[in-house]
């Protein structure tokens, strides 16, 4: 079947079988691996995308489910050459190590404090607890969104 | 002593800056380049079908239907890799293990066969169509079992092996120990299981192969964190030309150990590019992770310490039983059989001390990996530092105060262990009491009291571990023979700018900002101007990788002796430049200038520069060395971890209140870094003290083969730490450094299970087998009520 998948504000149409989970529709076929790959069972998070401005788990997605809709993935995070407020913190913070769970992370950061101009400690938390990170222990990705959400704040104030 | 100021400038950025991370750019950019990230032209995907079941007798593998699936190219079963030589091939401890399996299945999970076809989903459907007879054993699920008279042979095509033992290994003084033992007032005891344990990276292991018979040359993209040793044992193990071998390890999502080993889907893949002739990929789905690849601890462990009623030490015997699976996989050096597990004698001061250790086979996945661990340490520490609690309630003593008497003081170092470490330095009195004091433990002890009277539960966990790390040296550490030392080669172009290349790989320890670090201290380049290459074995210096927290003990050492190198150079040409004597050339912050007039000065740039134009007569050209280090000595990092919990003892629910680690690492390079690096470490203690558990029925079924059953720590249930510092640097490390990756893994877990025991101590609980779950929180507390 023919799907048509708008992906960081690109148009992109591949003839796939119905199976194909939209993280492997992102991953080979519209050829963008900032999405990853970390379990089979959605509970990791890794692959996490935004699906029309909301965070989805891309591997539990058929990429047929996304037919005619936008999806904004990592590599989608950064507008006119500027990093998005969450990338900037992520660094800026030390919230990553490995780097493989960064792209869900930081795409669930996104939506956060698009909604939560100051989540607390356990507004974070509870943001990510669908995402796992081995490396971190978490701490500094809390204070990267965070200081995200400052930054955002302090830039639409 | 807390901190490690820096001395050069932050534009400079040498040791002591939190220098923001180089390789970050890419990966918060979804720019890393990740093993599965790769695609090759004409690659093809491989899938391997496992063994449903424990231990079976195959009589029969039909393939017939798999293959005549469109897009499969071909299946491959023992009987292919043996006629080829590959049905077996060693383990990193001189066993041997199945590529795939010939006579029998030995675990569940096991590699039967595996599918080459055009696409990943085709290879996973043509699993399904695969039909093997398998002949159902009795499975072994315990080492206690295995080594009943009588249980089945699980090794049985061995020669000479008889039974299911694996080893047997002993360090210390036994006669001696015996006698100290014999002269105690008191002996306390404790009986405790370490729990098989998966690092599960979040990244699974995975190989592209690239075999090409006409060009000759081999290309094989691994998730490996020691690409340099898996380039030789390849080579031996495939027969593959080892100047044609080309390892490269890409950006790798986490390790943690479990990417060590070289795995049976490694060696199919390699077999299958070669007779193929195209690229063929391999990734674990996270099941096969969990079920297949290195696991880590499953230590049965019980320790005695002989005590004088004082509260004086005298003596320490360990018997310890492990859990090998079906073959004997440990990443761990030669001489030693269960690791380093003998440095369990710890932080304290005693005589003499006796380890006996030995292993069985069972039907579980190989591994012994050091997860986050050097070599079995983790073990260790747990014991001892569990076993100082113990001892500290029969004594009727405060914990803290136990340790406190006992502790090997500072004038001690270096202090010869008793099983034979060297202990380089250390002041464990000072930290421990910085972490009490920080978190308030006598006031702590109060609170304790008065909740109990109120029928709360508050408990107090203390762990002071000590760990050695950073091996070499050669002369006492290898793997699989190959020795232990690592390589860095530093090269500065014209323009003073420059590349450093690693035998180590980093898996999210941020080498590239570190080890770029130590060359800006040492030779003013600022750190933005040093690339750090690792993980190609075609353009990295020999090493043996990156584990066993020896990356920045052994190629932070060369990195910072192949900078010496070059700065002696770099003091001639400057000499030449400045006409004057090099003995008189000072080199500071990236300028040389003459002793005694220090407005004359040339700049590392200009230098390079000279160094390819402008050489004094008879020098030889260029700008780069490299540095082959091998340690005289382990290094040895410390800390003191205080955990507060409160247990509800309706339901066995325990959270952590607070937690105060301190950790001595030396001089630490990038303060951030390691603080990240803490924080991870102390998650994964606390992990494994927990929730994380690799278990198994009494069928042999895995339970524990994803991440619903295995359950590792979200954000949610991870605590918040507070994080304090001493800095006594390694005598014997160039830059003082010790190495901080695993200690916080190593240290935390005694310090959260003490912590959970210290809640029940008055109800006479001494024991909780991790992971320390709710309903034996429940079943401890029932048991002391009856």
């Amino acid at each position: 079947m023919e799907v048509n998948v708008t992906i960081n504000g690109v148009a992109t149409t591949h003839e796939i079988e119905p199976r194909v989970l939209l993280v492997d529709y992102i991953r080979t076929r519209a050829g963008l691996t900032g999405t990853h790959i970390g379990c089979d069972t959605t509970s990791c998070g890794a692959c996490t995308v935004l699906l029309d401005g909301k965070p989805v788990k891309s591997c539990t997605v058929l990429a047929m489910q996304a037919d005619g809709r936008q999806v904004t993935t990592v590599e989608g995070l950064k507008s006119n050459g500027t990093l998005h407020p969450i990338q900037a913190a992520f660094k800026e913070e030390h919230g990553l190590q490995c780097g493989f769970c960064t792209p869900g992370m930081m795409i669930v950061g996104a939506a956060l404090i698009d909604e939560n101009q100051a989540p607390s400690d356990d507004d974070v938390r509870w943001a990510i607890s669908g995402n796992i990170c081995r490396c971190t222990g978490y701490m500094n990705i809390v204070k990267a969104i965070q200081a995200a959400a400052a930054s955002n704040a302090g830039a639409t104030a | 002593m807390t901190t490690t100021a820096p001395t050069t400038p932050p534009e400079i950025g040498g040791i002591g800056h939190s220098v923001r991370r180089h390789e970050d750019a890419r990966f918060i950019e979804g720019q890393g380049n990740y093993l599965d990230d790769i695609t090759l032209p004409g690659m093809l995907h491989m899938a391997i079908l496992r063994a449903p079941v424990a231990h079976a007798r195959i009589n029969s593998i039909d393939a017939s239907a798999a293959t005549a699936l469109e897009g499969v190219i071909a299946v491959v079963t023992g009987d292919l890799m043996a006629q080829h030589g590959l049905a077996w091939m060693p383990t990193l401890s001189g066993d041997t293990q199945a590529v795939l399996v010939t006579d029998k299945v030995r675990y569940q999970g096991q590699e039967v066969a595996a599918v080459i076809a055009t696409d990943p989903y085709i290879a996973t459907d043509a699993l399904e169509l695969i039909e093997v007879d398998y002949d159902i054993l009795p499975p072994i699920t315990t080492p206690q079992q295995a080594l009943e008279p009588g249980a089945p042979l699980i090794r049985d095509e061995k020669e000479g092996q008889t039974d299911n033992r694996v080893y047997t290994w002993e360090a210390g003084d036994k006669a001696a120990t015996d006698a100290a033992f014999a002269r105690a007032d008191r002996v306390v005891s404790l009986e405790t299981h370490y729990p098989r344990s998966h690092p599960s990276p979040l990244e699974t292991c995975g190989i592209i192969a690239d075999v090409n018979s006409v060009t000759g040359q081999a290309t094989i993209h691994l998730t490996s964190q020691a690409p340099h040793a898996h380039r030789t044992l390849f080579a031996m193990v495939a027969g593959l030309p080892e100047q044609d071998l080309r390892i490269i390890s890409p950006d790798l999502g986490g390790g943690f150990g479990n990417k060590v080993p070289i795995y049976p889907g490694y060696v199919v893949a390699t077999a299958a590019s070669l007779l193929l002739q195209h690229p063929v990929k391999w990734v674990e789905s996270r099941s096969e992770n969990l079920i297949s690849t290195g696991f880590a601890r499953d230590y049965y462990m019980k320790g005695e310490l002989a005590v004088t009623n004082e509260g004086k030490i005298l003596a320490l015997r360990v018997d310890m039983l492990s859990d090998q699976g079906a073959f004997y996989a440990d990443a761990q050096p030669t001489k030693f059989r269960a690791g380093l597990f003998h440095v369990v004698t710890g932080s304290y001061d005693y005589p003499v001390a006796h380890v006996s250790c030995s292993g069985a086979y069972t039907n579980k996945a190989p591994g012994g990996v050091a997860y986050r661990c050097s070599f079995r340490i983790t073990e260790a520490s747990f014991l001892i530092e569990r076993l100082v609690q113990t001892a500290a309630y029969e004594l009727g003593i405060d914990p803290a105060d136990f340790r406190f008497k006992n502790f090997i003081q500072p004038e001690q170092f270096p202090y010869h262990s008793p099983t034979g470490f060297v202990y380089d330095s250390g002041d464990y009195p000072t930290a421990l009491r910085m972490a009490l004091d920080e978190i308030g433990y006598e006031d702590l002890r109060a609170e304790q009291k008065r909740a109990r009277e109120e029928g709360r539960l508050i408990g107090i966990g203390i762990a002071h571990f000590t760990e050695a790390v950073g091996a070499g040296p050669s002369h006492t550490y290898d793997i699989a023979g190959l020795k232990m030392f690592d390589s860095a080669e530093l090269r500065v172009h014209p323009t003073g700018k420059a590349i450093l290349k690693l035998g180590v790989k980093s898996q999210g320890q941020g080498h590239e900002t570190t080890f770029a670090q130590i060359v800006a201290e040492e030779l003013g380049i600022p750190v933005t101007d040093v690339k750090v290459m690792e993980g190609d074995t075609d353009n990295t210096p020999y090493g043996l990788g990156t584990y066993a927290s020896r990356s920045t003990p052994v190629a932070g050492a060369a990195t910072a002796m192949v900078s010496r190198k070059l700065a002696e150079k770099a003091k001639i040409i400057a000499a030449h430049l400045l006409e004057a004597a090099p003995a008189d050339i000072e080199l500071h912050n990236g300028e040389f200038s003459v002793s005694g007039s220090p407005d004359h000065t040339v700049t590392i740039q200009a230098v390079a520069l000279a160094a390819y134009t402008n050489c004094p007569d008879g020098m030889e050209y260029g700008f780069e060395s490299v540095h082959y280090y091998d340690p005289p000595n382990l290094t040895y990092p410390y800390g003191s971890y205080v955990v507060v919990v409160e247990v509800d003892a309706d339901t066995g629910v325990w959270k952590v209140q607070r937690m105060v680690a301190l950790d001595d690492c030396g001089v630490r390079i990038n303060p951030m870094i390691v603080e990240g690096q803490i924080h991870g470490g102390l998650t994964e203690g606390f992990a494994m003290s927990s929730m994380q558990w690799i278990t198994f029925d009494d069928d042999g079924n895995c339970i524990g083969s994803n991440f619903m059953d295995y359950l590792v720590p979200t954000a949610w249930e991870t605590p918040k730490y507070e994080l304090l510092s001493t800095a006594v640097p390694s005598p014997h490390h160039p830059i003082g450094a010790k190495g901080v990756g695993e200690s916080a893994t190593v240290g935390s877990p005694a310090a959260f299970v003490n912590a959970v025991v210290d809640a029940l101590a008055h109800l006479g609980v001494r024991n909780i087998d991790m992971p320390v779950l709710p309903d034996r929180v429940w079943a401890a507390i029932e048991a002391a009520k009856a």
